[in-house]
């Protein structure tokens, strides 16, 4: 583990199928088993710390996992304790935004909780910098570039969440504190690209220099 | 040795068990109900990893009505749903099912990566109780048990005690026991864990690396029974501690209204 140069975060959420694209892929197993029904609360899971990874640092995959997902997505850090905010009043609760590479290894199950796919050391690029609410304006209008060695893999449209990220932390603000520092992803797009020990990802937002360029090699495990 | 962190005189303290009272660094003693009890754990500089394991013991996964699992079900809580020993859990207004689980929690004393299950030991720094309150109305089949249900403020209370490694000599071989409005309720044993301590270190340090401060909540056996407001539960690891915790409805805390809270009306 390293310390982040952009902030000293407290707990990572995440969150799945808040893209609509996402939803739509999915909808017609929600009412099958083990699921039976759409999920009614955000979908969480956590990046502890373990995963964290500054801009920049190499990220090692595993011999096991030929191509690890990329999850791209944009990170509201909580400036204020947020306890039952109405959406209305929400983002006045953040601090500000940063990109984060939420790493997975592919999983075709949303059941159990991902932890032996999400929470491997370094599993979690963030950085490089912390813009302001100011300068990245409404998060819905931020859209996210993924290229795997310079090649355009993927476009995540802020716009399309299920949630939009005041909507998103009203939510999960009814059944828990996000605390100072705490961190919530705004949600991941739907195909998500892979990539492979060698390969350099790079995730930006075009227009919002302020939130810079997220870089993470990834190197293959010693065995 | 047992360890606590209390908050008193305006401060928070380490603090150790003496002779049924809590002596502080510079020699102050203090009786148990002079302090406010936090969760006995140091503070670490990241965010603290809360590893919990659903269905780990083989009579708790028949009552729920699943098949023992061939690997750890885990889930990963944040630290903000920590409190201390003697403090109050919420019981959502209109729900139908929360209840206890009595569970040891493993401490880590030293980082821990690709760590073999025979020198598993050697990383913990000791033990606490851990009392893993779910609300069972809020599950989900996504990504269960859900954060709704696990991770909610007051949830999960933690201590009295962080007892050493050194004075617990074979975790594996404790009695638990809850009770509610002293009625006991639950009771079984850490040698029925499917996935015993040792195990559970080498298996998370396989693919993620554990910190100092981790804590490691290794499951709760058969009897989770509901508990409503006003109720007192005492969850109780033979030799770890007596953990108490009392139930109380969200009338009961104190809240402002949304409007006074958005404003920062004191």
């Amino acid at each position: 583990m390293s310390a982040n140069p952009v902030l000293s975060p407290g707990t990572v959420y995440g969150v799945v199928l808040n893209s609509t694209d996402e939803w739509a892929a999915w909808s017609a197993q929600m009412n099958e088993p083990p699921y039976k029904a759409p999920p009614k609360a955000p979908v969480l899971y956590v990046k502890t710390a373990n995963t964290w990874s500054a801009c920049g640092r190499a990220i090692a995959v595993p011999a096991r996992a030929p191509e690890v997902e990329i999850g791209a997505s944009l990170a509201m850090v909580i400036g204020t304790p947020a306890l039952r905010v109405t959406a209305a009043n929400a983002l006045s609760h953040v601090a500000g935004y940063v990109l984060v590479n939420d790493l997975s290894l592919p999983h075709a199950s949303y059941f159990r909780p991902p932890v032996k796919y999400k929470n491997l050391d370094g599993f979690l690029g963030i950085g490089p910098k912390l813009a302001t609410a100011d300068e990245v304006g409404d998060p819905a209008s931020v859209r996210l570039e993924v290229r795997v060695d310079s090649a355009l893999r993927q476009t995540v449209d802020c716009s399309r969440m299920l949630r939009p990220a005041a909507q998103l932390l009203a939510d999960v603000s009814e059944f828990m504190t996000l605390r100072r520092g705490d961190v919530l992803l705004l949600g991941l797009g739907a195909n998500r690209p892979l990539a492979r020990a060698g390969q350099r990802i790079e995730i930006r937002a075009p227009g919002i220099t302020a939130l810079g360029t997220l870089t993470n090699t990834l190197l293959g495990e010693a065995a | 040795m047992k360890h606590a962190r209390i908050a008193y005189d305006g401060a928070t303290h380490d603090a150790t068990e003496r002779d049924g009272q809590l002596l502080l660094v510079d020699g102050r003693i203090l009786d148990f109900d002079a302090v406010v009890w936090l969760p006995p754990l140091a503070p670490v500089p990241w965010s603290r990893t809360i590893l919990a394991l659903g269905l780990n013991y083989a009579d708790h996964a028949k009552e729920l009505a699943f098949k023992a699992p061939e690997e750890p079900l885990v889930f990963i809580k944040g630290e903000g749903s920590l409190i201390g020993h003697r403090a109050h859990t919420v019981r959502p207004a209109g729900v139908d099912y929360m209840h206890y689980e009595c569970e040891l929690a493993v401490v880590i004393g030293r980082a821990a990566k690709k760590v073999r299950r025979d020198d598993a030991y050697d990383f913990i720094a000791g033990y606490t109780v851990a009392n893993d309150y779910a609300i069972r109305d809020y599950l989900e089949n996504w990504y269960r048990p859900n954060l709704r249900v696990k991770n909610r403020d007051t949830g999960t209370p933690l201590g009295p005690w962080l007892v050493d490694a050194a004075d617990v000599p074979n975790p594996m071989n404790l009695a638990l026991q809850t009770t509610v409005n002293g009625r006991v309720t639950q009771s079984g044993h850490t040698r029925d864990m499917i996935f015993d301590v040792p195990f559970l270190i080498e298996y998370f340090s396989s693919f993620m690396t554990l910190n100092p401060g981790d804590l490691i909540l290794t499951g709760t056996p058969d009897g989770v029974v509901d508990c409503q407001p006003g109720d007192v539960v005492v969850t109780d690891i033979e030799g770890i501690g007596a953990l108490v915790n009392t139930i109380v409805s969200p009338a009961l805390t104190p809240t402002l209204s949304q409007g006074e809270r958005e404003k920062g009306t004191p």
